[in-house]
This record gives C-alpha cells, sequence and structure tokens, in this order.
C-alpha cells in the first residue's frame, strides 16, 4: 500500500503501576484496542475511537486516553481531517461515512443569544412557591373559537378541537430507531417518557413488542422505506410522523447497514435478517405538496382521525417556504431537523455541509408562517443539536412549541459521542445489536438517567421562565423580546428578529 | 408602579372631567411626572356617528398633509380643528394635538371587503408605522384619549378635561420604567372604542406583539400596553368573543384548575388556552379596558398588581387604590378586591 497508514488520532496508555491487571479493559473494548499477550496487556492506539469505556470501567483509574497531536506538517488549509479523507477515499473510492452529529468547527447561534430576567420593576416568579406551567399541547389549532349560547343561558363550545398530544414538558426524544439503537436504549427511553408524560420517537424500525406498554407515549414514524409500517404499527402510536428529511443528511435516504438487521431488527422493520435497510432519498408516492397532503390524509383516514400526523424535514434554506406548505397540508405539526441532528450513519460531506442551523430554521419558520397568518394553527418541534435547557428557552423564544432531543438522551445513557455508531460495535449498548454489548445497557437504570436527564432541563426551564417573569409556557412561545444577540452581524439579528444585547 | 382608574354610569349619565384629575392627582406617588392621561367615552355628541381621529403632529405640515391625503382617500372628514389646549408650565409642548371628525368610505379598501371599523384600523396602522411626524392616538366614536408627559393634573389642565362629559372614564398616572416617556407612550391606548390603562410590565409582549402582527396590527409605541387594545380588537371585534371569554384568553386559569373543572368546562377552558395561548399575557399587570359596551378590569394571574372595585348605585369605579375611588365617590359601597384573573365588567343598562 503505497499510501500507508495514517498516525492514529488516540494514545492509549496503561499506568503499569495502578494496573491490576483484571482484564476488564479487554473485556469492554468492543474495538479491540486492548490484548493479552502471555502476562501482559497490549494496546493497539490506532483502533480506539475515543468512546472512553475503558477509561470509565477500569477499577484503578489506571488508563489514560489523550487526542494525539497532529503528526501532519500544520497547515491551516490542508488540516490533518482532509488529507484524512483524501488518503481514505484514494484507498477505497468510496463515500465516507460518518456517525453522530456535525463534528466541524462552525459558531454556534445558540451560544450567541441571551436569555432575559426580571430586575425590580416587574418581579421575578420563584417557580418553587408558585405556579409555574410547562404543559404544551402539540397539534393543530382553531385560528379562532366559536361559542353558541344554549337556551339556559350558559356558553357552549362550538369549535371541535383537533386531536393534540399532552406534554408535560416541552421536551421530547426525537426518532432514533430499533436497528439504529439497541432495545435497551429504546426501552429506557420509552420508560422515562412514560413516566414523566412526553413522548418519543420510534425511528424507521417498526415497534418491538416489548415497547407495547409505552406505546402511548411512542410517535411511529412513516419514513420512505416504509420499514414496519402496517395498519398495527399506525394504530399503536400516539402520533405519527412522516419523515421527508433529517438534519444530519438532508435530501438523502436512510441506510441501515445489514450487521444491525438481527432477527429481531428484522421482524420489527419487516426486512430479512443481515440485509442492508436502505430507504429511497425521496418517498416515492409524494413528489409534490399535493401528494404529501394525500398521504397525511390516508393516515389520517386509516386511524379514524384520531391521531395527529406530523411531517419532519431538515434545515435547507428555503425551509420557511417548506414549512408554509406544510402548515397548509393538513400536518399537526412541522418538526425541522437543524444540520447539528444526529444520525446512526451519513455520508460525512452531507453532514458537515449540508443544512442550516436549527437557530435560524426556528426564527424564518415561525417568520414565514406568521408572515401568512398560520402560525396558530401547527406546532413547530425544533431538533438537532439540542445540548441543555438554555438551548430549549431560546428555542422556545425562537418561535418552537417543544423541541426532541437525541444525542443528549443518547449522552444520557452513556454514550461518549465517539462518532462510530455506524459500526454496530457500541461499546456502551446503545448503537449496536450485538447482544452482549446491548446487555451492558440496563433498560432500568437507563430510564432514570434519561427521565433525571429531562426532569433537570425542566427545573431549569422553570427557573428561566420565573426569572423572566413568565409563568406559562404560552409565553415564553415566539417570545423575541426575552432574547438578545451577543456578536452576531445585523442580518443575522434581523433573521432571528432580535436585538442586540444593550438595546 | 402605574395609578389607574376606571368609572362608568350604566345608565350613561355623564361625570365631567374634574373628579377623576382629583382622583388620579391621589395616586401621585405611583407616577413619575412622565406621562398621564384620560379617556373619556360620550364625549361627542354632536358627531356621535363619526370617528373622532386624534392626532399628534410634530408639525403641520408634510404630516398632516399626508393624514388629510390619507383620510380624503378613504372617507370623508367631516369637521377638523386642533385640540383646545391651555399652557401649563409643567408640560412641554413637543406634539399638536388635533382631531378629525371622519367618516370611512366602506367600499374604498382595495383587496377585501372592509368594515367601517377595518378602514380605520388600516389608517391607523398606516398613519403610526409610516408617516413620519404624526401618531393617531385615539381613534373611536363619541369617545377621545386624552395624553402626554406630564403629571395628571397638568395633563388634565392641559387639554381643559373639566369641559369634556363622559359616562366612561379612565385615567392613568404614569411610572415608565422600561420605555420612553413620550407623548404617543402615555396612556390610555387605544384603537377604535378599545381604550387600555394598566400599571405593570407585560412579559408577555414579544409573544403578544408576534402573535397580533401575524393580523396586520403594527405595534409602534415602544410600549407594551399598546398591544392589549389590539388583543382586545383582535378577540372582541373580529374573532367576536364575550368579554369574560377575552379575560380568559388573556388571564386563563391555571392547567391545574381546567383539570379539576367538570368535563364540558375543561374542554372550553383547554380549547381557549389552545387556541389562544398566543394572546395569554404573563407578568404584572391590573388592567381597564373601555369599550362600547362598558369598561372590563382584570388583573394577571397570580395577582401582582394592585386592583380595587367599588359600586354605587349605577356607578362602578376600578382603581389602583380604594383612597382615589374614594375621592370620586365618598359614599361608594361594595369596595373590595377581585381575585387574580377575575373580570370586573360594567355594562350599560339596556
Amino acid at each position: 500500500m503505497t499510501l500507508g497508514s495514517v498516525p492514529p488520532k488516540f494514545k492509549v496508555s496503561i499506568d503499569r503501576d495502578q494496573c491490576m491487571d483484571c482484564g476488564r479493559c479487554i473485556e469492554n473494548c468492543s474495538y479491540g484496542v486492548y490484548r493479552r499477550e502471555g502476562d501482559k496487556i497490549l494496546i493497539e492506539s490506532r483502533k480506539c475511537t475515543g468512546c472512553l469505556r475503558c477509561v470509565a470501567m477500569c477499577p484503578r483509574d489506571a488508563i489514560t486516553l489523550t487526542e494525539k497531536p497532529v503528526d501532519y506538517r500544520s497547515h491551516p488549509l490542508w488540516s490533518r481531517e482532509v488529507r484524512e479523507d483524501i488518503i481514505k477515499q484514494a484507498r477505497s473510492g468510496k463515500i465516507i461515512l460518518s456517525g453522530m452529529g456535525n463534528a466541524s468547527d462552525l459558531p454556534v447561534v445558540y451560544d450567541h443569544l441571551l436569555l432575559d430576567a426580571c430586575q425590580v420593576t416587574n418581579p421575578s416568579i420563584d417557580p418553587l412557591r408558585e405556579p409555574m406551567e410547562l404543559r404544551t399541547y402539540i397539534g393543530k389549532k382553531p385560528s379562532k373559537l366559536k361559542f353558541r349560547k344554549t337556551e339556559s343561558g350558559d356558553v357552549e363550545l362550538e369549535t371541535k378541537i383537533a386531536p393534540n398530544l399532552k406534554l408535560n414538558t416541552p421536551i421530547m426524544i426525537g426518532h432514533m430507531s430499533f436497528g439504529a439503537i439497541s432495545l435497551n436504549s429504546q426501552l429506557s427511553m420509552a420508560k422515562a417518557v412514560t413516566e414523566l408524560g412526553t413522548y418519543m420517537g420510534t425511528g424507521e424500525g417498526g415497534l418491538h413488542e416489548a415497547l407495547y406498554p409505552y406505546q402511548d407515549h411512542m410517535i411511529v414514524q412513516v419514513a420512505s422505506g416504509r420499514f414496519g409500517v402496517n395498519i398495527d404499527y399506525l394504530e399503536r402510536g400516539a402520533a405519527i410522523e412522516i419523515k421527508i428529511g433529517q438534519g444530519a443528511k438532508p435530501g438523502i435516504g436512510g441506510h441501515l447497514p445489514g450487521e444491525k438487521v438481527s432477527e429481531e431488527v428484522s421482524k420489527a422493520r419487516m426486512i430479512p435478517i443481515g440485509s442492508d435497510a436502505i430507504s429511497p432519498a425521496p418517498h416515492h408516492d409524494i413528489y409534490s405538496i399535493e401528494d404529501l397532503v394525500q398521504l397525511i390524509r390516508s393516515l389520517k383516514e386509516a386511524t379514524e382521525w384520531k391521531k395527529p400526523v406530523f411531517v419532519k424535514i431538515a434545515a435547507v434554506h428555503n425551509v420557511a417556504p417548506i414549512a408554509a406548505g406544510i402548515a397548509r397540508s393538513s400536518a399537526d405539526a412541522v418538526v425541522i431537523d437543524g444540520f447539528r441532528g444526529g444520525t446512526g450513519a451519513a455520508p460525512k460531506v452531507f453532514r458537515d455541509n449540508v443544512g442550516i442551523p436549527i437557530e435560524i430554521a426556528i426564527a424564518s419558520v415561525d417568520q414565514k408562517l406568521r408572515e401568512q397568518g398560520v402560525r396558530n394553527e401547527i406546532s413547530i418541534i425544533a431538533s438537532g443539536g439540542i445540548r441543555s435547557s438554555a438551548d430549549l428557552a431560546k428555542s422556545i423564544a425562537l418561535g418552537a412549541d417543544a423541541v426532541n432531543i437525541g444525542t443528549a438522551a443518547l449522552v444520557a445513557l452513556g454514550c461518549r459521542v465517539c462518532g462510530n455508531c455506524y459500526r454496530n460495535l457500541c461499546p456502551w449498548g446503545i448503537a449496536t445489536q450485538r447482544p452482549e454489548l446491548v446487555s451492558r445497557l440496563d433498560p432500568e437504570r437507563g430510564a432514570v438517567q434519561v427521565s433525571n436527564l429531562i426532569q433537570g432541563w425542566t427545573d431549569e426551564l422553570s427557573e428561566l421562565m420565573g426569572a423572566a417573569g413568565i409563568n406559562s409556557i404560552e409565553s415564553l412561545r415566539g417570545n423575541r423580546d426575552r432574547l438578545r444577540g451577543y456578536m452576531l452581524d445585523e442580518k443575522m439579528l434581523n433573521i432571528l428578529d432580535v436585538l442586540p444585547a444593550g438595546a | 408602579m402605574c395609578g389607574i382608574i376606571g368609572f362608568i354610569d350604566r345608565t350613561k349619565s355623564r361625570m365631567d372631567g374634574s373628579s377623576i384629575k382629583a382622583a388620579l392627582s391621589l395616586m401621585n406617588e405611583r407616577g413619575s411626572g412622565d406621562g398621564a392621561g384620560y379617556a373619556a367615552y360620550g364625549i361627542y355628541p354632536d358627531y356621535a356617528d363619526y370617528y373622532a381621529l386624534h392626532v399628534f403632529f410634530d408639525n403641520l405640515g408634510e404630516p398632516k398633509k399626508k393624514v388629510d391625503e390619507l383620510l380624503q382617500q378613504l372617507g370623508e372628514i367631516v369637521h377638523q380643528e386642533e385640540i383646545p389646549t391651555t399652557p401649563q408650565p409643567g408640560i412641554k409642548k413637543v406634539h399638536t394635538p388635533w382631531r378629525y371628525f371622519f367618516k370611512p368610505s366602506e367600499d374604498l379598501m382595495s383587496g377585501k371587503a372592509a368594515s367601517e371599523k377595518d378602514v380605520v384600523t388600516y389608517i391607523v396602522m398606516e398613519v403610526n408605522a409610516n408617516v413620519k411626524g404624526a401618531t393617531i392616538f385615539s381613534s373611536g366614536k363619541n369617545m377621545g384619549v386624552f395624553k402626554a408627559s406630564g403629571w395628571p393634573e397638568d395633563v388634565a389642565n392641559f387639554y381643559r378635561i373639566e369641559d369634556y362629559k363622559g359616562y366612561i372614564w379612565l385615567g392613568h398616572n404614569r411610572y415608565p420604567t422600561n420605555s420612553p416617556g413620550w407623548w404617543g407612550g402615555a396612556h390610555p391606548f387605544n384603537l377604535l372604542n378599545w381604550s387600555v390603562v394598566h400599571n405593570g410590565e407585560i412579559t408577555s409582549y414579544g409573544t403578544n406583539q408576534r402573535y397580533v402582527e401575524g393580523y396586520g396590527y403594527k405595534c409602534t409605541a415602544l410600549t407594551d400596553t399598546e398591544v392589549v387594545a389590539y388583543l382586545f380588537d383582535l378577540l372582541g371585534r373580529q374573532h367576536d368573543l364575550s368579554y369574560e371569554m377575552v379575560v380568559k384568553a388573556l388571564a386563563p386559569p391555571f392547567w391545574d384548575d381546567i383539570d379539576r373543572m367538570p368535563a364540558k368546562e375543561a374542554e372550553l377552558n383547554r380549547a381557549v388556552r389552545l387556541t389562544y395561548g398566543s394572546a395569554l399575557m404573563n407578568g404584572p399587570f391590573a388592567i381597564v379596558v373601555g369599550t362600547e359596551n362598558g369598561i372590563v378590569g382584570f388583573t394577571d394571574r397570580i395577582k401582582l398588581r394592585p386592583l380595587v372595585v367599588g359600586e354605587n348605585g349605577n356607578r362602578l369605579y376600578i382603581s389602583s387604590e380604594e383612597a382615589a375611588i374614594r375621592v370620586l365617590d365618598p359614599e361608594v359601597k361594595n369596595v373590595y378586591t377581585p381575585r387574580a384573573g377575575e373580570p370586573i365588567i360594567g355594562r350599560f343598562i339596556e
């Protein structure tokens, strides 16, 4: 091989004075970094992904893992990553795959938005002593209400309200399919959302029987591959989501590698064991907004108009008019997934270069829907890179009704964002179907961790709202007045429709 | 801070402005001399069928020419004059207050079938957003708003408030904390026959503003209270909700309370919150609204600002302080403080 090998990214070392030679590092590393030779544990740093499982499981804190400094000649343009990608492709002639979200060093708009707090002239509200309402209803709302007076003089509601999902907190977990992630991961999250009174997505993976007890808190997905979709599946979900696009890979379909298609996955997805599940880029029955309307109405008809239907799109340059089209298409909510959204596997060039940040997408969609007078009639769910309760609060102030989290929920389960989800070797038992790895994740404990995360964010959101003198989530939604931009250029401030800090 | 007062005589028996001036001045500790104002209903019986447009002109040249042109395009000016004022040492006159009595033409608006009220609303939004040097601050029938930067008695004397007789009076003594103290920012805020006086701050302003702007209203007063007048117009006029229902939308019961209601009532209240969530008002507020049919008073959902109600025969008083009501009517009865979010409605007797 004339290209030779590239330098390893990580340097793994064991403090031999500390090591008690228990071999847990060998057992825990599914990537094969460690092996025993004679009485010694040998290390092959080149195989390391930085998942940190060995460090977490070493009983003596003997393992050190460092990112290796670049071994190439430093160059501002031809970075290590650029050169290694070229070398990989020179070797393989193929598209480079990647997992997790966009890893480019682009500025994060959330970090340039600052929230407001009350001082003196209006009181901040103490959520420990005053009611704080985070309840959110997702679904279609009428633009106005009509009432009628009965003969006895009572006022009765004449307008019929479409089915809505009731969320106790405006945080949901986005769609991660059974196949992309393990059943134990899904079970952990399903238990958590059921306990908290919110929802999670099934992903394009069908619904495993073990999840039936939580089905009232699960949103079933209809993606272009239609894997796992049948009437029983549709009827089980609390709502249905049509996935058109995904933030990590706008404009392309999905790909579940065959090695992740175990017997269980094959049953749930209704595909042969070991076969690659490739969703097409477009839905082959949707080539226009009229086609989308037909699918939405067919799904509603099939489920007797009892369930809200969401449409998920990736945040792209013309996301606002697309969302406006969706708002008029009988959909109950539009889910917008920003370019920092995660994925099991995506071509790296898509993940890192296609789409726009969710912050900007929410603002421009909210604006467009208002201009067209339909904002109130549809819910906006934002996702793709929500990292904290502050991101959540800012998303709502920019105009979202609720957010979907993905990577954050996985991190709560143990994920260290190593970005190798597509290899089926996830040592944390999350993005894998290998039974010996899946069993590492205890769904009971996982549920507590995910639930703790969402509860913690919910409490922080309450405090942030209280500080801003707001006691109901409705009053934070689209409240640009409570945001200021810091070190953002004027055009960006205009798109976000926020004033600069100090104004 | 801020001091507010509202008065209605249900039989439409009119009262002159001297007592409301005295009552409002009693609450001077609630103001800072940066703004005061009055709204009076029933003051223009000779022009009762015309819209009384009160305008602040920076000068009577270009801005007035533009307003005249717009009004002539969209209807007929039957009378116009400078609003009579008396110079006051405490008031620096920065605008010329002017009034038009105007009859809009319903067929001159392009694009959609419009009522007279739609035409007037369009004119108010157009002038306030796009005509530099002109602000329409009052646009109802047989009523008018008088306001400026200054203490209540100075503003009253400036406009000779005692010369007007009305069956509804609103008064406001301003302590601006989050917006500039300019004439247009003084209360009451008005659109058509809706006039609003407010003590507090609306922390949901950004949400409410975006909501009403989606329906063509333009918030130009640089002050949060303006949006309340537009919310009342949108919900009360355009959506035809009763005053009780408007208050339910703006200061709704908590979800926990809704959950405890009988099924039908819960369904109705849930529908109001779902549909009008963006109209829900947060933050501390006590508000009195003047309308075509009476007055409506209410506070925020946890009652962070005071509001007192008093009655005497056909007269209903709502104010920040009982003492102010007693200045208006020493014999007042049934003085009480309403519950948070509870609408206090005074209607004319048919």
